[in-house]
């Protein structure tokens, strides 16, 4: 089902340069192994087996914030964190997206005081939002589908 | 992009109190780790020094996850302010909105019934089960045993799903309520209970099969992290951490609480004190938390699950279309909240990571003045650089997964 049966046994695809190289970018997104607080936790389950999200090409998080793609601040981002988040972004390599999980990395959520950092989009720029406190993983890998989407929208000079 | 979080810079200058002589001579190395780091479990920093790989100091660097808790709970009425509790430590939010239910109900005395003080004591070690399978998961995984941790997450879904087949949420329950519990257990809690109860036995015996006798895992973890009874009481580390030293302290069998004494169960200890006792206590705690829970369910009582008392418990949602004087207690509890006496008070429940309390200070009105969390992982965290001294930083990292710390509990 698909192309295959449009182009029967010719072997090739015709496609426009800037789809291919946004598939390829959603296929092998690795996220940065980065937790902060509770929503770290069920980051954690929708990698696990339950809600396996290396179905999505998304199971290697990287340690590293230079072999990744994608940072998910997963939790609340005190003012103590907030320059090390920051510094960690700066370290990614080109192109790289943010996801922020759960209402604290994205509206300060039930912590509007002094520590926390109200939105993590005060410090680096957020390509989705997902709601929840935690997100269930379900939550996260409907946000991540959604970042994929976007992915697969863009421009090759958009992200250059 | 220029932004006001930059990076502070530090001298060596500025923290030369906190390093050995050698250091400021050049001959040890400083090394900084986290405050991302995949196995520091959370934010925390450490801050070692090191002569070759083995550690001389390590000097933990706490409040990356700061959060103001304390201080926003006291802009809250005391049925509100509960909300910031489960946030504490993440892992183990029943037994956050249980000790503040405690804290809360010895200052406005109020009984609790004996159906939700049974309920209470199911969850808590519900939630205790699930707290050690996150634990075990994660620190298999810092000793590189990949597997348990997606079998440990695995079982860990069931135990959610029935937090969130009673209070609705998986991780941020919000269930137990001062006065009893949120509301009655729906019918296929029973059920759904005494599932985990048939299959968790077997599933810790499959654990066990893959740790306790994998030489891999033994090299990681005898001998490792040696803390004597002294030194953990000294340092005031409590739960699992310090029965694996020795002393037999439990919160729920030395002050029990919520009905604790009727239940016969153990509390296992170990003597070595190092990583493989810690290990070995707390897959035996899991085994006697499920026998807490069977005989819970197997003797529930019926009956009511809040207080009468309706200046503070809300009424329920099904009297408030019918009667006049329930809407006013629901409409001056949700605005005003109720007053509690002036006073103070320190209630503590045992947490999967130790003696979890807290101390409530009333100035006599409907929002506490002052509340303030012990917690258990500060503690046992700052036992940690003791535990290190004279280790390779490959045993720091399976030293940090036996202390169970949770970074949310720490910093608070």
């Amino acid at each position: 089902m698909g192309v295959e049966e449009k182009l029967a046994d010719m072997g090739v695809v015709t496609t426009t340069l800037e789809s291919a190289v946004g598939w390829g970018r959603t296929r092998a997104m690795w996220p940065m192994l980065f937790g902060l607080a509770c929503c770290a936790i069920e980051m954690m389950a929708a990698q696990a087996a339950d809600y396996d999200m290396s179905r999505f090409g998304m199971e290697l998080m990287r340690p590293s914030p230079r072999q990744s793609d994608l940072m998910i601040v997963a939790g609340r981002v005190s003012r103590k964190m907030a320059p090390v988040l920051r510094h960690l972004y700066d370290q990614m390599a080109e192109p790289k997206w943010v996801i922020a999980m759960g209402d604290c990395a994205s509206c300060g959520g039930v912590f509007n005081n002094y520590a926390v950092v109200q939105g993590v989009d005060e410090i680096v720029p957020v390509d989705i939002y997902i709601s929840g406190c935690p997100p269930r993983p379900e939550a996260l890998i409907g946000g991540v589908m959604a970042l994929h989407e976007k992915v697969e929208k863009l421009k090759i000079r958009d992200v250059l | 992009m220029a932004t006001p979080y930059a990076l502070p810079e530090v001298t060596l200058d500025e923290i030369k109190h906190l390093v050995s002589q050698r250091a400021l001579d050049g001959e040890t190395v400083l090394l900084n780790m986290g405050p991302q780091h995949p196995s520091t479990h959370g934010v925390l920093r450490l801050l070692l020094e090191l002569d070759g790989e083995t550690i001389v100091n390590c000097i933990p660097d706490v409040g990356f996850l700061h959060t103001g808790i304390e201080k926003n709970m006291e802009s809250k009425t005391y049925l509100k302010a509960e909300v910031m509790s489960d946030r504490l430590d993440y892992l183990n939010t029943v037994g956050n909105n249980f000790a503040y239910c405690l804290a809360v109900e010895k200052m406005i005395d109020v009984d609790v019934p004996p159906r939700a003080q049974a309920i209470r004591v199911i969850l808590a070690e519900l939630q205790r089960v699930a707290s050690h399978l996150v634990w075990l998961g994660t620190s298999a995984l810092d000793v590189a045993a990949m597997s348990v941790f997606l079998y440990a997450f695995r079982e860990r879904e069931i135990i959610l799903d029935i937090l969130e087949l009673v209070s609705g949420q998986r991780m941020m329950t919000t269930y137990i309520r001062p006065g009893g519990v949120w509301r009655d257990v729906p019918v296929e809690f029973d059920d759904a209970v005494r599932n985990v109860l048939n299959t968790f036995p077997k599933r810790i015996d499959e654990y066990e099969d893959l740790l306790t006798k994998n030489p891999l895992f033994l090299d990681r973890t005898l001998g490792i992290g040696k803390m004597t009874a002294e030194e953990a009481l000294q340092w005031g580390v409590t739960g699992s951490t310090l029965r694996g030293s020795g002393p037999d302290w439990d919160l729920r069998k030395k002050r029990p609480y919520s009905g604790y004494e009727q239940y016969d169960f153990e509390v296992p200890t170990a003597t070595e004190g190092d990583v493989y006792a810690r290990y070995l206590v707390r897959i035996r705690e899991m085994r006697e938390s499920l026998k807490i829970i069977e005989q819970a369910l197997n003797k529930l009582p019926l009956g009511p699950v809040r207080s009468n008392d309706r200046k503070i418990v809300p009424p329920p949602r099904s009297e408030i279309g019918t009667s006049m004087e329930s809407l006013i207690h629901h409409f001056k509890l949700w605005t005003e909240g109720f007053d509690v006496p002036k006073g103070s008070v320190y209630a503590a429940v045992e947490s999967p990571r130790g003696e979890l309390g807290v101390f409530i200070e009333s100035d006599g009105g409907p929002k506490p003045y002052r509340v303030h969390w012990r917690t258990p992982s500060y503690n046992n965290l700052e036992a940690l650089p003791d535990m290190t001294k004279g280790l390779l930083i490959a045993d720091l990292v399976a030293i940090i997964g036996s202390v169970d710390i949770v970074l949310g509990d720490v910093d608070r």
